[in-house]
């Protein structure tokens, strides 16, 4: 446990002695701006509640996680300090964990910075409170959920090119699982198990049932199942790649 | 103790470290020496547990490193090639993490990341950024995260690559400070560097243990021990006149400088001053060899490689 926090710690110095913590947060708060206001129509719509905000956000996260996840361990197999780590008192596990947990807070205090709009809504109107705390709590859970991916995704290479690349392919293959486009792929000759399966796989339609303010223990159980995969991937990886 | 049990580690057919046995005992200063490529590093990754062995486990103090890796840790400071570290962050930032992560008592963690701060000189760049040090000042902070819970075991990973050479004096001669009980591996393929600090050499090549010996012992092995060099104005008619001599074995000349070789016969030295001072030599330079290591190196790796 001490372990962790303390790998924990050390990454969170790491993003805010450099500019990517800085660049990240405004870079978050601007487009989550733009899309709400703008492709959301924040004010056209008249009514009380942040789903043109939170409505984005699948598709916000596609780029901006891995941007933040492409560092987690190809930075670490690039510069060496990866056999520093792996050769301290410490199991992968902790390293891995403590270091997901460093980028999912730090996502999560991105996430805390837009109160602004929280509050907007309260003066303008008067927003259902409760299903806007359930859409941000489902909203760093999904965050979460890509940031496994990435972060797997890093262990696999030293390049943060590559890793945000695969991240991204991955992350968009588990967005749009749910989504007609492909599963008209699958209709007519998938047996409808397969298809249930994929359809549930959907990173949207998770998100979606839990901003509508219906937190459901499946929804949770999802996105717990999706991180766990995706860290257990992160540490068979580094076990057996531990030098490239 | 550290005790190495038929270490192998390959990558596909490639065997980096083949069937590795060897025990090092307390106050032990080991020097791992071969050419680039030997299987040094890869050793040393297995005995810290960073990379698991293909076959074969080594036990740490008792503890083994295949089997209880973390636990094997403790009592390892690692100083990996290049001497990495979080470029970052300050040092004194990166002392503390590690200070915490080797499991020092959270209250006396300012003051290990005092005291090693102070050992290594680092003081005046304590509150610097890591990436922005020169070079010596980085191999030091990677010198100081290995000592900072001042481990029984310590194993340095070429500590003095790319050092100037006042930067590896000093990097020595910490070395030789710690020594005392501990056990320290050091890789290197730097031949001076074996005879300055370790009291036993192991020579690995494609990852076979080819000698293991005392620095002495190993230049013992060199045809040139106890062999006699002379400069001389005419080395040519002094050659003939020393090589009737009894103890002579061998006589070269290489670039104006006279060696004899000794055959089994003692007194080679005093012989051939006798026999100077007989024929009134004009004579520049005389010397006893204490044999070269470069060749030694040179001869049992290339056996190596030829057979």
């Amino acid at each position: 446990m001490n372990g962790m926090t303390n790998v924990m710690r050390r990454e969170l110095t790491g993003y805010f002695a450099t500019p990517v913590a800085y660049v990240f947060l405004i870079i978050f708060l601007v487009m989550t701006g733009i899309f709400a206001f703008y492709l959301g129509n924040f004010y056209e719509r008249g009514f009380a509640d942040l789903d043109s905000f939170f409505r984005f956000h699948p598709w916000l996260y596609l780029f901006l996680v891995p941007a933040i996840s492409m560092r987690l361990w190809a930075e670490e197999r690039r510069s060496g300090t990866i056999e520093l780590l792996l050769t301290l008192p410490l199991t992968t596990l902790q390293a891995v964990v403590g270091k997901f947990l460093a980028a999912w807070l730090f996502i999560g205090l991105a996430l805390l910075l837009t109160l602004p709009m929280w509050l907007t809504v309260n003066y303008l109107g008067d927003p259902d409170n409760g299903v806007i705390l359930a859409a941000y709590f489902g909203s760093w859970l999904m965050a979460g959920g890509f940031l496994a991916i990435g972060s797997c995704m890093s262990a696999l290479t030293r390049n943060q090119v590559v890793a945000f690349i695969l991240s991204i392919v991955v992350c968009f293959m588990f967005l749009l699982s749910g989504l007609p486009m492909v599963m008209n792929l699958f209709y007519g000759w998938a047996p409808q198990i397969v298809v249930d399966g994929i359809a549930s796989l959907s990173f949207l339609q998770h998100f979606a049932d839990i901003s509508k303010g219906v937190i459901d223990l499946r929804d949770l159980v999802y996105f717990a199942l999706v991180i766990g995969f995706w860290l257990l991937a992160n540490i068979l990886i580094l076990d057996m790649k531990k030098a490239d | 103790m550290i005790e190495a049990k038929s270490l192998c580690k390959s990558y596909g057919v490639f065997k980096a470290v083949d069937d590795l046995s060897f025990k090092v005992d307390d106050g032990q200063v080991l020097g791992f020496l071969g050419p680039n490529g030997a299987g040094k590093s890869t050793t040393m990754k297995m005995l810290t547990g960073f990379l698991a062995p293909t076959s074969g486990t080594a036990l740490i103090d008792g503890v083994d490193v295949v089997e209880n890796s973390v636990a094997a840790r403790k009592h390892i400071g690692y100083l990996p090639e290049g001497a990495p570290s979080y470029g970052e962050m300050t040092v004194q930032q990166f002392m503390t993490f590690v200070a915490r992560a080797r499991l020092i008592d959270r209250k006396d963690v300012p003051a290990s990341v005092e005291a090693v701060i102070n050992k290594l000189n680092l003081s005046g760049v304590k509150h610097q950024v890591i990436e922005t040090l020169s070079k010596g000042f980085k191999r030091r902070v990677g010198l100081a995260q290995a000592i900072i819970h001042d481990p029984q075991i310590l194993i340095l990973d070429e500590p003095t690559d790319g050092l100037d050479p006042n930067q590896k004096r000093e990097v020595r001669s910490l070395i030789r400070a710690m020594a005392k009980d501990k056990i320290i591996i050091i890789s290197t393929h730097i031949l001076e560097e074996v005879a300055a600090v370790c009291n036993r050499v192991m020579i690995i090549a494609n990852g076979k243990l080819l000698a293991d010996d005392t620095p002495q012992g190993l230049i013992a092995r060199s045809r040139y021990h106890n062999a006699v060099s002379l400069v001389v104005d005419a080395p040519e008619k002094v050659a003939s006149t020393l090589g009737e001599l009894p103890q002579v074995g061998k006589v070269e000349i290489r670039e104006g400088e006279l060696t004899l070789f000794p055959n089994q016969k003692k007194g080679l030295l005093e012989a051939v001053t006798a026999a100077v001072g007989e024929n009134q030599w004009q004579v520049s330079a005389l010397r006893l060899e204490a044999g070269r290591l470069d060749e030694v190196f040179h001869s049992i790796t290339q056996a190596e490689a030829r057979a």
